[in-house]
This record gives C-alpha cells, sequence and structure tokens, in this order.
C-alpha cells in the first residue's frame, strides 16, 4: 500500500483504537496503525510468506483461515475490524460482514469496484476486465466475489452494518460523487448496529 | 547447580536438597537482560545445542534451532538449558540416592509437576544473577513449562515462545501416557520401581513405551511416505534371498514390515539410556498438567495475571497436540488482550516436527527473535 493510500484509511481510525485486521497480508497497514497512530491490534492472515513478513514487522498476526469464522474473538471486542481488500476472496462473504458487525464497534472495508468504468467498458465489449486493480483472467481470478459500490452498500445494512461513511478511491484521489463510476475502490467505514443498539 | 533450601512440591512433599544439571551458550550481557530459558520436553536434557568435544554424536537436542547464527543466535542470546527434576540426565532424581535411606529413590521420588519444575527453574535462574527472562521457549512438554512461567511468574519474563502445546491434556492423550505406564510397570524386571538394587532394568516396558510414544509423535503420511508397506528384508541388501524378498515369511513373530523394525531400532536405543521411573515421572506431570482446573476450567480466568508477550506455534500435522489446542491459547491470551502471534506450519511430520528443520517454522522463529 503507498504512503498515501495509509494516510488516507489511516486517518479513518480512531487513534488509540483496538484494532483487528481481517486478511492483513503483510502488516503493513497494521503496522501504520500502530506507529502513526497508537493503535492495538492483531492481524489475521492465512498465506505463510504473509504470516512470516508480519512478524518480521513485529506486527501480532495470526495464521487462521477466515473462511472458519472468527470464532476465537469475542462480541464487540474491537474498537475496529478491518477488511482491506479480503471480502472479494472470501466465499462466506456475507458471514464475514456479520461476524465484523459482532466482534467489533466499528468496520473498515475496502474493495475493488467492479461498476469503475474500464471494467464497463470491458464487459460491454463481451470481455471479463483485466486491469490493473483486477489484473486477472476470469479463470484464475482470487476474487471470487465481485461487487460494485452500491451493491455493498445494500448487504452491509443487511448484516447489522451501518454506512458511517462511504467514498471511492481514484488511485490515490477520494471522490465521493459519481464514485460508482469513476472509483477504482471502494472504501467505507461502517458502525456495528450491535453495538449501538439499533436493529 | 547444588540447591540445599527444601523446594516444597505441589503434591504437598518436599524435596530436602536437589541438584540441577544446566548449561549455558552465548555470553550473560552487562544488564543481564538476554537470556533466555530452554524448557525440554519428555526424553530431553539441558543439552541443547552444540557438540561436546571430541564426541561425535552428541549434538544437543535443539541443535537446529540454537546457536551461533541460527534462529536463537547464541551470538545476541544467553541461552539456559537446564534438566528438570526427577529427570535422569544429571538432575536429582529417581537413579539418585535418597538421603534418607541411603539408595536410589526409585519408586520413592516424589511426583513432581511441571510447577515444581519450573519453580526449581527460577531457582536456578536467581542463582545465575537473572532477575528478568527475555524469553522462556520450549515444544510440547516443554511448552507447558513456559506457559507455567507466564502464569507463576508474570514479571520475570518478556516473551514466551510455546511450540506444539496445549493448556492441558486430552483423554486420549492421558490414554496413550497410560499405555506406556502399564508397558513399564508389568514388566517382571520393573520390581516396583526399585529395580536398581536387582540389577536389572525393565527394558522391555520401555521398549513398548517408546514404541507407542513414536507412534504419536508421526503423522500417517510421513510413516506411509518412509515405510509405506515396505518388507524389511526386502530393503536389506545383504540377504542372500533378495529375490525371494518381496514374499511374505507367514510368521507372526519375525520383524515383516520396515515399519516394525524401525519402531524395534527406536524402542532398544530407548531403553538404553532411558530411566523406567523418569519415564513415569514425566509422563505423569503432563497428565497433571492443567493450570485452568483451579478456575473452573476457564483457562482465559487462569492466563489473567500473564504480562509476556506471545510467540505460540503448531504444526498441521500434529496430531498428539493438535493446532486446535494451540488455538485455545490463542482464545485465551486474546481474551486477556496479551500480545501475542500465531503460526500454525504446514509440515507433514506430525508432533515431532517441533524438532526438525522446516524452512518456514525456522524463518518464523528467526525473525521473532530478531526484534527482541
Amino acid at each position: 500500500m503507498s504512503q498515501k493510500r495509509l494516510e488516507i484509511l489511516g486517518e479513518l481510525i480512531p487513534k488509540g483504537s483496538r484494532v483487528l485486521d481481517l486478511g492483513c497480508g503483510d502488516g503493513s497497514f497494521l503496522k501504520y496503525l500502530q506507529t502513526s497512530r497508537q493503535c492495538f491490534g492483531y492481524g489475521i492472515e492465512l498465506d505463510d510468506a504473509n504470516v512470516a513478513s508480519c512478524i518480521e514487522r513485529g506486527v501480532n498476526v495470526l495464521q487462521l483461515n477466515l473462511e472458519e469464522g472468527l470464532k476465537l474473538f469475542e462480541n464487540q471486542s474491537f474498537d475496529v475490524v478491518l477488511q482491506m481488500d479480503t471480502l472479494q476472496h472470501l466465499r462466506n462473504a456475507e458471514t464475514m460482514l456479520k461476524e465484523t458487525a459482532r466482534v467489533g464497534k466499528m468496520g473498515l472495508v475496502t474493495f475493488p469496484n467492479f461498476a469503475h468504468w474500464p471494467n464497463r467498458l470491458s464487459v460491454l465489449k463481451g470481455r471479463m476486465p483485466v486491469t490493473k486493480h483486477l489484473p486477472y483472467e476470469w479463470y484464475d481470478t482470487p476474487n471470487i466475489r465481485v461487487a460494485t459500490f452500491n451493491d455493498f452498500q445494500e448487504l452491509a445494512q443487511k448484516n447489522n452494518l451501518r454506512v458511517s461513511k462511504a467514498f471511492g478511491l481514484v488511485g490515490e484521489r477520494p471522490i465521493s460523487i459519481f464514485a460508482n463510476l469513476l472509483a477504482s475502490t471502494a472504501v467505507f467505514t461502517l458502525t456495528s448496529t450491535l453495538s449501538t443498539g439499533e436493529n | 547447580m547444588q540447591f540445599k533450601e527444601v523446594l516444597p512440591l505441589e503434591s504437598g512433599a518436599s524435596l530436602g536438597s536437589y541438584e540441577l544439571a544446566y548449561e549455558t551458550y552465548g555470553q550473560l550481557n552487562e544488564s543481564r537482560s538476554n537470556a533466555i530459558l530452554i524448557c525440554h520436553a519428555l526424553n530431553a536434557s539441558h543439552h541443547v545445542a552444540g557438540e561436546y568435544l571430541g564426541q561425535s554424536n552428541s549434538k544437543g537436542w535443539w541443535d537446529n534451532m540454537i546457536g551461533p547464527g541460527k534462529p536463537v543466535d547464541t551470538n545476541r542470546f544467553f541461552v539456559i538449558g537446564v534438566n528438570n527434576l526427577g529427570s535422569c540426565f544429571g538432575s536429582t532424581g529417581p537413579m539418585q540416592i535418597n538421603p534418607a535411606t541411603q539408595k536410589p529413590y526409585g519408586a520413592d521420588f516424589p511426583v513432581v509437576t511441571v510447577q515444581d519444575w519450573v519453580d526449581a527453574q527460577e531457582k536456578l535462574v536467581t542463582r545465575l544473577g537473572i532477575e528478568n527472562l527475555l524469553a522462556v521457549m520450549g515444544g510440547s512438554l516443554g511448552g507447558m513449562q513456559v506457559l507455567a512461567w507466564s502464569m507463576r511468574y508474570p514479571k520475570r519474563l518478556k516473551h514466551a515462545i510455546v511450540i506444539a502445546s496445549a493448556p492441558n491434556l486430552t483423554a486420549e492423550n492421558i490414554a496413550f501416557n497410560e499405555v506406556a505406564r502399564r508397558a513399564i510397570v508389568t514388566d517382571p524386571d520393573f520390581h516396583g520401581g526399585h529395580f536398581y538394587e536387582h540389577g536389572v532394568i525393565p527394558k522391555r516396558g520401555l521398549r513398548i513405551a517408546r514404541m507407542i510414544g513414536h507412534i504419536t509423535y508421526l503423522s500417517d503420511d510421513v510413516m506411509n511416505t518412509r515405510f509405506g508397506r515396505q518388507l524389511r528384508r526386502a530393503s536389506d541388501l545383504s540377504d542372500p534371498d533378495a529375490t525371494q524378498a518381496q514374499n511374505y515369511l507367514y510368521s507372526t513373530l519375525d520383524v515383516e514390515f520396515q515399519i516394525e523394525s524401525y519402531l524395534r531400532y527406536q524402542g532398544d536405543k530407548f531403553a538404553e539410556y532411558f530411566d523406567a521411573n523418569t519415564y513415569l515421572l514425566i509422563t505423569r506431570a503432563l497428565d497433571y498438567f492443567d493450570p485452568a482446573k483451579n478456575f473452573g476450567g476457564n483457562l482465559s480466568e487462569a492466563m489473567r495475571c500473564i504480562e509476556a508477550k506471545f510467540l505460540v506455534i503448531s504444526f498441521t500435522t500434529d496430531w498428539r497436540f493438535s493446532p486446535q489446542r494451540s488455538q485455545e491459547l490463542v482464545k485465551a491470551l486474546l481474551d486477556n488482550h496479551c500480545q501475542v502471534s500465531y503460526v500454525n506450519i504446514d509440515a507433514p511430520h506430525g508432533h515431532d516436527a517441533f524438532l526438525l528443520e522446516d524452512p518456514q517454522y525456522m524463518s518464523v522463529v528467526k525473525s521473532y527473535f530478531k526484534h527482541l
């Protein structure tokens, strides 16, 4: 993740939060949150190389399979649960949103926006998109859940998550107007309605 | 090192005076802040790394992990290996003379627990002039000692490295231990644990104990890869009947399969150097370990006092101390907001993997120790 993106997304996390990062990759965002936002947290990651990178960085990492849920974590035990470019890899994407709402008071979710205009163009031409942000062919992509900016808003509400902020990223530039068309990455901050007592 | 003071034991008994065998590697720094204690498992000792001068085949049991430039780098750290009470490698144990009777302790050696071992280790560490350990590290039963350290002396260690371990033994695990113990105790040479004075050793029992233990340390896959259904004679090139070697002997008593030959070899080797009473004591210590017991079975409550930062490692094919058991530990640490990393190493070797060289395993430990 670029420094600029670390800063834009880091801004969304209240300082000193207890953070759980689902699919934390090499741990760079968690490291950034620890050093620049005084956060305390754990990452969950399955990939061996990424787990080793986290340990190398001095980030707490737990090698667990997200497809098995978050059974090690108690209700509302984290201030923030992160899913940065994780959702699209999960078979149980919806369950994981429910789990996010159960375990965290707040959620931060990012994913590649399938309705980004180059993707639309490609589909119009009759081909699945292969772009900078979705660089895989349809048959070998790890992105098994492709969603659009608008799709996600709907699903979040269904799973005890109220959207508090929604915007898109065009490269490193945040945009909030026509995000569904213009943004390559969708960014959502969510409040767990289980923490606020809403239904 | 000799200790004259009485060591009260968990059972209520006590040891009047005792000796602890230990080895150290590397240099203790001026601030005495680079000490790492290594806890051994069932059949190991204080000799964790290096070779004794002029003795080939004397490599320490964790030599691939500990030494100059290795994951636990003795160029940076002062590493202490200690032999536990009741063992048969130099520390006070059943083979030693009981001052009360002037005869070997034998079966009269008091039952010692993981907690007792840790208490004795603490005395040793203190005597070495070390107030705070940088880390305590161990695998299997050694990992249980690390846990006990972190609960009993929470302020005395900064890091706890628990490998292929569990917060207690399952019924199946206790069952394996019991089969091993029955093999020893029912050996006619056991003499109620006082076999030393009869000049015999219950080797048959020890062999069988080791054979069953060994099966549980391996995985089905690794056993099949290594031995499969291979016949022993087929692999014996000196056999003049090599052409006949693929035929069964149709014997119930001969060694037929390669795996039988391997297990017998392991059993024989073990019976040569290991003490039967020690085997009973150490497997019992494993059975008894259960820090949650005094907290109504609630491990999170039991671990509330923990201050150390944890690295927990399990191995995917380890069925004796399965990854799920390590995850119970992780859960209790998470409940207490402790710092913890957990790595589940994808290795084929079963429980034994914690003693073997695996690139991911070694690199994770190395990276972790870099930050200490």
